[in-house]
Order: C-alpha cells, then structure tokens, then sequence
C-alpha cells in the first residue's frame, strides 16, 4: 500500500477507543491523502453494514466504530477491518459522491470578525490582501466534528500555518468563521476558542428540527464571499445565511 | 392523554432516554441519561422497555402533579420525595393519584436522580430521541409552568422496591486503556491507578473534573495530537494536567490526549460520584472488560426479578387507616 501520508510504515494502524470502539487512522498529522482515506474507509464501512457495528464517523485522519463486543468481538472485527484495509489504497481514493460547492457570504473585520487583523499581519498580509486570499481560496470540509453540522475545512495556502492563540477568546457567535493552523473552522454553536475569530456569516450549520438538521457534509467545498455588515443582517432571516450550493461537478 | 405538570423545578430538570445513535459523524453525541443504570432499574420496577424517557433531575428534584392517576419509580441518586406530604420510599415504583403534589427536594448522596412514569413521557424525538442535548441546543431544562405528556400505561404493580447497586458517594472504577495511553510515562500509568482522585465541582453532562492528589499529569510528547473522535468515559488530560471524564453530551472530537476510558458498566458511578467523593482506577485488560460488560448486561436484564414489595411497617404508619393499601401509596420512611 501506498504511504503517501505518512513517512513511516506504522500507518494505517488499529487502536481501541474504549471496550466498544476503534479507531482506524491512516496518519498522526492532517494530509490530503490521509483524509481521504478516513472519509473512504468509513464510507465503506457503513455500506458493509456489518452485524454489530453500531455507529461510525470520520475524523480528519482517522475512521471510527463503534459497536457491540458483546455480539461482535474484537479480534473477529479487527481481523475483518484489516482485510478491508488492504483490499485497496485508500490514501488513493475518490472522495465522497454527491459533494456540493457552497457560497458562503460572510463578513471579513470589522467589529463583527476582530481578529482579522492579527491573524493577517501574522500571516505576513495587510488587511485587504488577507480579505482578497481568503475569500479566493476554495476549501473542503475535511470532518464535521466537535459540536453539531460544525466543519473543519482545508487547506489553506502556507501563509496561514499561524498557531491557535494560547488564551481562550470570549465566547465567539454562532456563525463564526475562524482559523488557525491552516484550517478553518466555521462555528455551529457559541464557545470560547483559540481559533482566530476574522469572518462572520449567518449561516445556521444545525437546525434541529428542520428537514435537513446539518447543512455541510464532509467532501463538500466552500467559498467564503466578502458582503457587508448591512447585507449580512438582512439574511440573518435566512436560516442558510444568504448561502448558495450547486452539485460538485 | 395523562399530563404531568411542573409547579416548580431545580434549574437541571431534563428529559433523558438512551440518546440519539448515529449523528457522531454530523458532530453530535449520542447525550441521554447520565446515569443509564438508573434507566433500566426505573424500567424494570414499572415493568416497561428501557427506552422510555425518565426525567432526569441534576442535584435538585421539583413539584409535580398529574391530571389523572400515574404510576411512577424514583431511580439514580436517592432524594427526599414526598406525596401529598407523605415520604415516598426511593429506588421504588408508586401510585401517584390524580391532584396529588410530587414533592421531589436535593439529593441525598449522588448527582443525578429520575422519576419515571407508567407509559413513558410522550414528548416528540427529535433526530429519533426524546432527550434533551442542551450543549447541541435540542430541546430545554424543564421549568415551573412547563407540562408532559404521558404515553398510555399498560398498568401494573406498584410499591415495589429494588435494592441499587451502591454508585452513590465514589469507588473504584475499572478503565481499558485508550488510543493513546501508551503516549504516558510508565510512572504517570502507576499514579493513575495507585492515587486517589477526588472529584471537583466542574462537572457536568459533558464531563468531570477529577483533582489528583500529586498534582497534575503531563506528557513529555505529543502534545500537538491531530483533533480525533473522543467518546464518552474518556478520561482528557486538559492542558493544565487535570483529568476530565468525559460524559454523555461530551463534544465529538476533542485534541487533548486520552491516558484511559472508562468502561461503560462503571459510568454510571462516575456520573454520580458528588462534588468530593473519592474515585480510584484500575486497568483492566480488554478481554476482561467485556467479560465485566457482559456481566452488567445480564444483570440489567435481569433487574426485573429483583423486585420486591415495599416493607410496611404499620408502627411507623400513624394514618394507616386512612390509606388504602392495595393503590400502593406507602410510608417509604423504612427503607432508608
């Protein structure tokens, strides 16, 4: 098999998670190849629906299952996931079927979005050329993880390999675009964060009791498109925030 | 249909069943009752699936009446209850006539305890639960004014008790280690089974903070750990050294490191461990926590056939006369 994410050989690697879970991860570091892998892996776990597997998900590097060791014992599933395993190259496959291509509008600065400023001139950029990259670049969800429909999305250029601050914000609003580590993580719920707060849209990623619950999935891609605070107000009616989605081609 | 209605409520009264299976990979955990023992044991003295919801009550209980005559169990962490201002034993299923006040006050050991009802609350799922998950925003801590409805009760007996096993005030809890225990020194490994931890106030539904007796635990490596799938008994060594169990309404995804996991069977001890109490941990190899799993499972299963009927002691009873024994309303004061 191909080791395209990492250098070693240790991946992919089985590990428990707790008595009724395993984690299944094809990187120690986020890689294009890697999160590949996970979101194909536990795709094809969900459509082996195996007898005992009772939930699964993916993370950036990594699938996870869990199941019942009552019904399904351990080495029975890990000897069934390693077969699996190298039944193909995983950091080589496809991403996920029926992605879609999001247009987000958002507003960069300004009171809404704070820490634009840091983060650009940490970045090497004036205001405006942080506003001109980020809204340019076109980026994937690479997991919905941590708080509901919440993804984290990649990669960014280079220039934005800047660190999570080490003190906790205030709590940043619902709808919050932020980054760190060449990742954005746009917020679902209010939280303290050590991501860097320099975008603001209305999107609501989560509705409950809506028809679709969770708006992204993971392979989907994003835009953010600049707007003004004044246009942004008026689509906060808009549970999708003003936000457009077309098929992936 | 029968409503339950709240005249007044401690600030965390929430519905709770076994939670939602299946949105791990949207970002929401599967949440439910912190204390899932307490579920089966409320099921088994009212002789109905452990999938119906209980109302779960964190530290302090409330006020309830219903419109028509209910059986209900009181479950988890024992609290004073009273009906109509006779004292209601607890761990035990009773007959709730229509008008008559619940009287539900603080816990007496534990965090966590739940009233149940014949029939099972008839609230609407959301994403397939009943549960309330207050950190992803489904649905709302129950208050003064707020009323249930409740599913038809097949009926059945009342004024039975079952004798819970002691999960109350701390004790040891068996752990498997996690993806990445082995990122932990030899020695932090032997601290975290040979010294007691005390539990701190920060806790809640999405997890508890221990406080070590020696101070901190710290990892040499490995401290920029790629954010992976956590799940709920993890125990998170936070970046100030502290160790935090995770619970039901956990996050999906955390980067802290993992140094164990609670088995399942043993959470419900955790949840209820009060502010204080002395928790110990003790690895266990992984063909023995199933095994300890397998154990639990056949004694919940079997909880129904260790009901007994509630002890009357007529000396302890002063209005005997005015009670009508047979609808099951009893004393409660015997027991404990």
């Amino acid at each position: 098999m191909t080791q395209a994410a990492d250098t070693t050989d240790a991946f992919p690697t089985i590990r428990t998670a707790g008595v009724d879970g395993l984690l299944v991860s094809f990187g120690s570091r986020l890689s294009e190849p890697a999160n590949r892998a996970a979101l194909a892996f536990r795709a094809e776990i969900e459509r082996a629906g195996w007898d005992g597997v009772e939930e699964t998900a993916s993370s950036l590097v990594s699938a996870f299952l869990r199941f019942d060791p009552l019904h399904l014992g351990h080495a029975v599933l890990r000897a069934r996931i390693e077969q699996l395993l190298q039944s193909r190259d995983w950091y080589a496959a496809d991403l996920p079927e029926g992605r879609r291509f999001w247009r987000i509008p958002t507003v960069f600065g300004t009171d809404l979005a704070p820490q634009l400023g840091q983060a650009a001139e940490a970045a090497g950029m004036r205001e405006d050329a942080a506003i001109r990259a980020l809204s340019e670049a076109r980026v994937r969800v690479q997991t919905i993880g941590f708080a509901p429909g919440q993804p984290y999305l990649g990669e960014l250029p280079e220039a934005w390999d800047i660190p999570r601050q080490s003190q906790l914000t205030g709590r940043i609003p619902v709808g919050a675009l932020c980054l760190a580590i060449r990742q954005m993580v746009l917020f679902s719920v209010s939280t303290p964060t050590g991501w860097q707060h320099v975008g603001q849209t209305a999107i609501r990623l989560f509705q409950p009791e809506a028809e679709e619950p969770f708006l992204l999935r993971p392979g989907d891609e994003v835009q953010f498109v600049p707007t003004g605070p004044e246009a942004l107000e008026g689509m906060r009616k808009d549970p999708r925030g003003g936000a457009e989605s077309e098929p992936v081609q | 249909m029968t409503t339950l209605r709240i005249l007044r409520a401690g600030p965390g009264v929430t519905l709770q069943d076994m939670g939602r299976s299946g949105y791990l990979d949207v970002g929401l955990s599967r949440g439910g009752a912190a204390d899932r023992l307490a579920l089966a044991e409320g099921a088994a003295l009212l002789r109905q699936a452990p999938e119906c919801a209980a109302l779960e009550m964190a530290g302090m209980g409330g006020e309830f009446e219903a419109d028509a005559d209910l059986r209900i169990a009181l479950t988890g962490a024992p609290m004073r209850a009273a009906l109509d201002g006779v004292a209601l034993a607890w761990h035990a299923s009773h007959l709730m006539p229509a008008g008559a006040r619940l009287s539900i006050g603080p816990v007496r050991s534990g965090c966590y305890g739940y009233l149940h009802v014949g029939g099972g609350f008839a609230a609407p799922n959301c994403l397939g639960a009943q549960s309330a998950h207050l950190s992803a925003g489904i649905g709302n801590a129950l208050s003064e004014g707020d009323t249930l409805e409740i599913g038809p009760d097949g009926g059945g007996e009342t004024g039975l008790l079952l004798e819970p096993e002691d999960r109350f005030d701390g004790g040891t809890i068996r752990i498997v280690a996690s993806a990445q225990t082995d990122l932990f020194s030899a020695a932090d490994l032997a601290r975290l089974e040979s010294e007691p931890f005390h539990r701190s106030r920060r806790a809640n539904r999405m997890g508890v903070a221990l406080k070590p007796e020696g101070g901190g635990f710290h990892l040499e490596t490995g401290r920029n750990l790629v954010s992976e799938v956590v799940v709920p008994g993890d125990i998170q060594i936070t970046g100030d050294g502290t160790p935090f169990v995770l619970m039901a309404e956990c996050q999906t995804t955390g980067g802290y490191p993992r140094i164990g996991t609670v088995l399942p069977c043993d959470l419900p001890r955790v949840a209820q461990a009060p502010a204080g109490a002395e928790l110990r941990f003790r690895f266990v190899d992984l063909d023995a926590a199933v095994a300890l799993e397998r154990a639990e499972a056949d004694r919940r299963s079997a909880l129904g056939k260790a009901r007994r009927p509630l002890i009357r002691d007529p000396h302890r009873m002063p209005d005997l006369l005015s009670y009508q024994l047979i609808s099951g309303v009893v004393a409660g004061t015997e027991t404990d």
